[in-house]
């Protein structure tokens, strides 16, 4: 009887969970999943609720109900990971043995790095969109908003969906110009990336969509401070940027019992893995998954998603003592909302940057192109997200690799993460 | 690229002016470096820091990015900034022969 312990009943471990489910009958292994609570959340519907569209119950259901029944799921708080002996220790003081761990437990937000960020204006002229609070307060906010500067500040990368910072630019704008205010709103982007994005050819066409719609961008800025009181973003280096509402991305981390337990993680918290087959570097019987994993792939629920194929057959080959699937490619694959029930698509990987042409072939879905389809796609995503991708199921036409056909290579794009 | 001569050898630099060839890089070569970034002299802080870059990217094949440069190399993200005003992890890297820090994605 194999045992499987998952950390997280979030995207990834609700997917691996059901999956591994499908491969081992009860009496072949035991999989259980713990979560510190059982509220899953549904993420990228945070970004539209600052916007009035949708609340947090909308988004949320109850993490047990997403996993098969054979799963065992406990709501417990993990404390540390002992990987000498195989345990993992829970915060009401039991414990649970493994022969594989899984770690899901995504990425937190870590407030507290940045000086001045929680203190006086949070929650007042001081937000986040990445917390269900944040995001149901802002609403009420840009309600009553009539005018002045609105900054939205990346602090640092990694950040989960690094696109969504954009895509509130882009909702903003929409939003403002509904309301007949957008010539009293000045909206800057400020970023510590050297461009909108971090792809090359992509990061040129978001800057060009900032340009047509007024948005002012900020690069290379790294805030040191964000004095609330004072209205005003403070870099490093000492240069500023005044507001009057700040919409602020702050750092991630990995989950706090990482860094408590030796010889898991990295300085960030995160869990480096093979970039191919999501094994630790450190201890063969342990993976990760999703936000969770330290990988040049951006944190995203299509990877998490692309991943749990790889994952679950190394799980497998693990367990029967045969080479692992070396085969994630890194494929991510992102709606862009642009305002206006508009949307872009793009899709990449480790080895290609986003490219113009269609998804998943040449008859398909536009890529890095403004499109209504795009956006129906987006809305339609929530529904497939609950009924098909967490139970594990295969979706139509949706492959974990990245497809090269439909993609225009114009010529060989050799790929930089520059900052 | 561009071909020049550092502390008497001749190297090539890629177009954002990192060694193409990090195992040429000499304690020599990083004055000049330095100098080409506007710091001079590299004081015993900036050595610290150039040392540890180089010493983490030897051990890990990238260098690290700022904030985990303040987490771990002892000298805090501020004074960082004091050190290489121009982005310390970018600068850093530089001087220390290594190439651009990887951002994410």
């Amino acid at each position: 009887m194999h045992r499987i312990v998952i950390l997280g009943g979030g995207t990834g471990g609700t997917l691996v969970a059901n999956r591994l489910r499908k491969i081992y009958s009860a009496n072949e292994a035991t999989i259980t999943v713990v979560d510190q609570n059982d509220d899953h959340l549904y993420q990228p519907g945070l970004l539209f609720v600052p916007f009035g569209v949708g609340a947090i119950k909308d988004i949320t259901r109850p993490r047990r109900k997403q996993l098969h029944q054979d799963i065992k799921y406990s709501t417990r708080g993990v404390t540390k990971v002992e990987l000498g002996s195989n345990t993992v220790r829970l915060g009401d003081e039991s414990c649970l043995e493994y022969d594989v761990l899984v770690i899901a437990t995504g990425a937190t937000l870590s407030t507290d790095e940045t000086e001045g960020l929680t203190g006086p204006g949070w929650m007042e002229k001081v937000f986040t969109f990445y917390t269900p609070e944040g995001a149901t307060a802002l609403a009420t906010v840009l309600r009553d908003f009539q005018g002045g500067r609105i900054v939205v500040n990346v602090v640092d990368m990694p950040i989960k969906c690094p696109v969504a910072p954009l895509e509130f630019c882009f909702l903003a704008d929409a939003y403002f110009r509904k309301r007949g205010i957008r010539d009293r709103v000045e909206l800057t982007y400020v970023t510590p990336l050297d461009g909108a994005f971090t792809q090359p050819v992509c990061s040129q066409q978001l800057g060009g969509m900032f340009v047509d719609r007024g948005i002012k961008l900020v690069t290379e800025f790294n805030t040191g401070v964000v004095d609330g009181a004072g209205g005003r973003l403070i870099a490093y280096d000492e240069s500023e940027v005044p507001f009057d509402l700040a919409v602020v991305i702050p750092v991630h981390s990995g989950a706090a019992y990482v860094a408590n337990s030796e010889g898991l993680g990295d300085e960030l918290g995160f869990i480096p893995v093979d970039e191919h087959t999501l094994q630790s570097k450190t201890s063969p019987n342990v993976f990760a998954i999703g936000d969770a994993a330290a990988l040049p792939a951006s944190k995203a629920g299509s990877v998490a998603h692309f991943e749990g194929g790889v994952l679950v057959e190394n799980i497998h080959r693990f367990l029967d003592g045969q080479h692992l699937d070396a085969s994630f490619d890194g494929h991510v694959n992102c709606f862009i909302e642009s305002g206006s029930s508009k949307a872009l698509l793009i899709d990449f990987n480790y080895e290609t940057e986003p490219l113009p042409g269609h998804y998943p072939g040449s008859v398909g879905l536009p890529l890095m192109k403004e499109s209504r389809l795009n956006h129906l796609g987006k809305l339609a995503f929530q529904w497939i997200y609950w009924h098909s991708l967490l139970p594990g199921r295969d979706l139509p036409f949706v492959t974990s690799h990245m497809p090269k056909a439909g993609k225009n290579f114009v010529a060989p794009i050799q790929k930089e993460h520059s900052r | 690229m561009t071909t020049m001569t550092l502390a008497g050898i001749d190297v090539e630099l890629n177009d954002e002016g990192f060694l193409v060839d990090p195992s040429q890089w000499t304690e020599a070569m990083a004055i000049d470096l330095a100098g080409k970034e506007g710091i001079d002299p590299l004081t015993e802080e900036h050595w610290k820091v150039v040392h540890f870059m180089r010493s983490e990217y030897l051990a890990k094949g990238s260098g690290p990015s700022v904030r985990v440069l303040g987490k771990t190399s002892g000298v805090t993200i501020k004074e960082l900034y004091q050190l290489f005003p121009k982005g310390p992890a970018k600068t850093a890297a530089k001087i220390a022969g290594i190439p651009k820090p990887k951002g994410c994605i």
